[in-house]
């Protein structure tokens, strides 16, 4: 057996399990779908005596619109999550969900799980980044909502306090005229995304109304940047605008030269998917039934 | 290191047959269905999550045996590569990995195997790129590939075939 021994418990209810975890505090892991945890525990990589599986947890799965909002349970997998009817309509959903390693892992991982694990690589955190969602915590003392960009802080690195769960993702139903698309590039299916660029926008004719850009596997959290984005809202998207909006983006990133390639490599491969996303989303935007999500060879 | 660690008592059924063993909270997916069940046509191989060798199906859908803990697959329906044969013989997509060369080495092929048997469930006309997504999840460093997603497609008529006629059939016959 590779992982070290732990002690399991499997509570009935989210108070249970948080009432465990803010008990053994950093001696506890949670796990729930356990695709980022069940490796590292099988390197033997930090200590923990005792796992709490929330992955049975009543009420946690689910993908719904209330009202003009959208809500994601955080034991949603992300195969759930892509093949919901919600993902139809918000396809960036179906980009990132659908896109994230393989099915296997897919069928397992789970969206609060992608969010938790604050990977700079992962999907999730630099997807829902565009959408402007909002995590839902709860802990001993009570619920809290956070903006994404204030619950992932660093690189795997979340606001979490002691206790702390995450419950929910939700955010706001785009309005008509909207458009998103989420790409990436990966060496192959199972692995992390080389770079990954996602972009949710409004359109009215040709101007955009509406804007929000994002970098992942860019730096140590989703890279963003407010003059890009000012660069093209108010705006028509031509090819001119948006590579100056894309040049900014990536001149902001600071992407990691490690075996997925050079820094060179990488601002040129996230300048490409900044235009390609955005192109995406604008054809969207009218309505087109487009691909995005992940490439590989 | 915890003190004492408890066996945790689970019931799994595989290839329909249940089974109930008290195990290790650490024990893995894979080495309980290997070790405990004695169920060694599912293969270990990268280890990492990454080459699917390891694949079954968990409530019938497809998932890494090597990234999941036994525990977690309490009370849950298993099914393993040896499920996949019938009373008369080889399931179709056996047939067709055989006489199409789907495979070399063979160490791949269990996994092969489910993520195309789950592909087909879901699909049952793959195109050819449909296939290659429907094992994106599945590395083999023997056969390039192409004689795998030949294989997949004649099981895919070979059960067409079936579905059709209401007769068995093997993909040589529809060949």
């Amino acid at each position: 057996m590779y992982p070290a021994p732990f002690r399991f418990h499997r509570p009935a209810t989210l108070q249970e399990a948080i009432g465990l975890l803010a008990r053994f505090g950093d001696d506890a892991k949670v796990i729930a779908g356990g695709q980022t945890l069940i490796p590292m525990l099988k390197m033997r990589m930090g200590d923990m005596t005792d796992m709490i599986d929330i992955g049975r947890l009543p009420n946690l799965s689910y993908i719904e619109q209330r009202g003009d909002t959208i809500h994601i349970g955080a034991l949603t997998t992300h195969s759930e999550v892509a093949n919901s009817e919600i993902a139809e309509r918000i396809p960036l959903l179906k980009d990132c969900g659908g896109g994230i390693a393989d099915k296997q892992v897919r069928n397992r991982g789970t969206i609060g799980g992608g969010l938790s694990v604050a990977d700079p690589s992962g999907d999730w955190p630099t997807g829902l980044r565009v959408l402007d969602a909002q995590v839902v915590c709860r802990g001993p003392n009570g619920e809290r909502t956070l903006a994404i960009e204030d619950f992932i802080v660093d690189s795997y690195t979340t606001a979490l306090g002691n206790g702390e769960l995450v419950t929910e993702v939700k955010f706001k139903l785009p309005p008509a005229h909207s458009g998103g698309a989420y790409v990436a590039f990966k060496r192959a299916a199972p692995a992390y995304p080389t770079a990954s660029a996602g972009v949710q926008l409004t359109m009215s004719g040709d101007t955009c109304t509406h804007i929000r850009l994002a970098l992942g596997a860019a730096g140590s959290t989703a890279i963003t940047s407010v003059e890009a984005e000012s660069v093209l809202r108010g705006q028509s998207l031509t090819p001119t605008n948006l590579e100056k909006a894309a040049d900014i983006i990536v001149s902001v990133a600071k992407p990691p030269v490690d075996a997925r390639g050079s820094e060179d490599f990488k601002r040129a491969m996230l300048r490409s998917l900044v235009v390609d996303a955005v192109q995406r989303a604008v054809a969207r935007s009218r309505g087109e039934k487009i691909n995005g999500g992940h490439r590989y060879a | 290191m915890p003190e004492a660690i408890q066996p945790v008592r689970i019931e799994v059924t595989v290839n329909g047959h249940k089974y109930q063993r008290d195990i290790e909270p650490r024990m893995l997916l894979v080495e309980f269905i290997r070790e405990e069940l004695g169920l060694t046509g599912t293969h270990i191989g990268c280890d990492t999550s990454y080459c699917g060798a390891c694949t079954i199906l968990l409530n019938g859908k497809p998932i890494k045996s090597c990234t999941a803990l036994a525990v977690q697959a309490d009370g849950c329906e298993l099914m393993t590569v040896e499920g996949l044969e019938r009373d008369d013989g080889l399931h179709p997509l056996q047939t067709a990995f055989s006489e199409h060369h789907g495979l070399q080495c063979g160490y791949c092929t269990p996994g092969m195997l489910m993520s195309s048997y789950n592909l087909l469930e879901e699909n049952p006309n793959p195109s050819r790129d449909e296939i290659c997504k429907g094992i994106a999840g599945n590395v083999c460093r023997c056969t390039g590939y192409q004689n795998i997603v030949k294989a997949v497609d004649a099981a895919a008529k070979a059960l067409s075939y079936e579905i059709t006629t209401g007769k068995p059939t093997t993909a040589t016959e529809e060949a």
